[in-house]
């Protein structure tokens, strides 16, 4: 069974179409890349996922359960909306690191209110409030970040900062980890160390979408590749036959545009 | 004359003070209110409020304070404010509240829309609630924001009170005035300038001890 289902999706800010009858599927524990030019809706979808946006039509469900359906006009509780975007994961271009916490807490500050609000929190507050900075600690430490838990993100360059969003995005255990350009704001020299976390994290087999424009990277980690291009899905399938052989003429002209770069 | 100017004045710093707190007290929630209100996606209240802050910024404190302690004795044939020095502190409070909360309330909006919209979808993304990502999130970097501009508001606010002294409130600078109108000296004006610039002086060390304690972020 499919572990992410996207069926459908429409979403128009006012009279624009942003996306258009967006439909794919993922395999547990496979990476998905999705690529194209700029304003193609690629952010507006992974938004979508993450209920920061509400698709105008089309339904999302994770592991079979339906999370999302446009249409069933139901009004979601807070609660409940809080639960569906745990099954998802967020890496923003700009990070997004809380800058008055320091990595750790970074990290570990949405696992601390998630346990407050558990019943048996009084009684073990100190063993549970251990475990979750020990997890914490082991996950910047996975990030090769053994060294900067108690730098501010101020003090930490852009590499670094994002591969502590990474950490902070992994806490809380997603089920599908997105990621919006992950590499875009940094320093040309900085990227590879954060493409290669999230390499990594592709070799322990951690379901991911990546919205990347780093062509190579995506045809390496990706299992499989989205094109898209105003808001449709132009072209999908295994990463190595999007790339080296797409089969739409607007797949070729965005991808000669890399090659000949 | 020293110990009879230094009463005097005391005296005169104690209504000051008096002004200067309860303005604050009642300036600094209705800034927020209305704060809240610029930003409201109703319209109408949105730009009535909007209307109101920039006639109250356009014009003098003096004179909102002449039209609020005479405006109603005017108007309803009898003053609603008690003759004495509590009716005129009362009044000046009222002024000094309604103008204080507009300058606020420009400098609250700013402190809130100043955070980027980033850091709320980091917090949701995270499941975080509404709230919690106001108090652990959001709340501590709108006062990194509004602690400069408010303190350079409340400075300003602390010589503002001098301007009580249009209604006959005896405040500082009316109580130094008053030694030169009734016995021609100059040196308690300075006096007073004395007891000004302490007060300042302690406010500021105060904000710049604020404002160190929220350097450590950025
Ligand atoms: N909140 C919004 N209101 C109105 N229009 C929006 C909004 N967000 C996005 N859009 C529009 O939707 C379209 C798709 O935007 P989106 O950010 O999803 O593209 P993208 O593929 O991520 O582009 P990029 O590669 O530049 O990040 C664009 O035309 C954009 O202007
Ligand atoms: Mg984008």
């Amino acid at each position: 069974m499919a572990i992410l289902e996207v069926k459908n999706i429409e979403k128009h800010f006012g009279s624009t179409q942003v996306l258009r009858d967006v439909s794919f599927t993922m395999e547990e524990g496979s990476a998905l890349a999705i690529i194209g030019s700029s304003g193609s809706g690629k952010t507006t979808l992974l938004r979508c996922l993450n209920f920061l946006e509400t698709p105008n039509g089309g339904t999302i469900s994770v592991k079979g359960e339906t999370l999302f359906d446009a249409a069933m006009q139901t009004k979601t509780g807070d609660k409940e909306l809080r639960e569906k975007r745990l099954h998802f994961g967020m890496v923003f271009q700009s990070f997004n690191l809380f800058p008055q916490y320091t990595a750790l807490e970074n990290v570990t500050l949405a696992e601390r209110l998630l346990a407050a609000e558990q019943p048996d929190y009084k009684v073990n507050k100190k063993e549970i409030l251990a475990r979750i900075d020990e997890h914490g600690k082991e996950l910047l430490a996975q990030m090769g970040l053994s060294e900067r838990m108690d730098h501010y993100p101020h003090q930490l360059s852009g590499g670094q900062q994002q591969r502590v969003a990474i950490a902070r995005a992994l806490a809380l255990k997603p089920d599908i980890l997105c990621f919006d350009e992950p590499t875009s704001a940094l320093d040309p020299e900085l990227t590879g160390e954060v493409l290669k976390v999230i390499r990594g994290l592709a070799d322990q087999k951690t379901t991911m979408i990546i919205v990347t424009h780093e062509m190579a990277f995506a045809r390496d980690v990706a299992d499989n590749i989205i094109f898209m291009d105003g808001g449709v899905i132009v072209e999908q399938g295994p990463a190595h036959e999007v790339i080296d052989d797409p089969k739409e003429e607007r797949t070729k002209q965005f991808l000669s545009r890399y090659t000949q770069g | 004359m020293f110990w009879t100017v230094t009463q005097s004045l005391l005296n005169g710093l104690l209504t000051t003070f008096e002004i200067f707190i309860l303005t604050l007290a009642f300036a600094l929630p209705l800034g927020l209110i209305l704060a809240f209100g610029t930003m409201s996606k109703f319209k109408p209240l949105s730009a009535l409020i909007q209307i109101l802050v920039w006639v109250i910024r356009g014009t003098p404190l003096m004179l909102q304070l002449i039209v609020i302690f005479y405006g109603p004795g005017m108007w309803l044939g009898h003053n609603i404010w008690s003759g004495d020095e509590a009716g005129r502190i009362m009044a000046t409070v009222v002024a000094f509240s309604i103008n204080y909360a507009c300058y606020f309330s420009v400098i609250f909006r700013g402190g809130i829309e100043g955070v980027p919209a980033g850091q709320s979808e980091a917090g949701l993304v995270l499941g975080m609630t509404k709230t919690q990502i106001f108090f652990k999130i959001t709340l501590l970097q709108m006062i990194k924001r509004i602690v400069p501009p408010m303190s350079n508001e409340i400075i300003t606010l602390v010589k503002d009170t001098s301007l009580a002294r249009i209604i006959a409130a005896y405040e500082l600078t009316f109580a130094g005035y008053s030694f030169m109108k009734s016995a021609g000296l100059t040196w308690p004006l300075f006096y007073t300038g004395v007891f000004y610039l302490l007060f300042v002086g302690i406010l500021t060390l105060l904000f710049n001890y604020v404002e160190k304690k929220l350097d450590y972020f950025r």
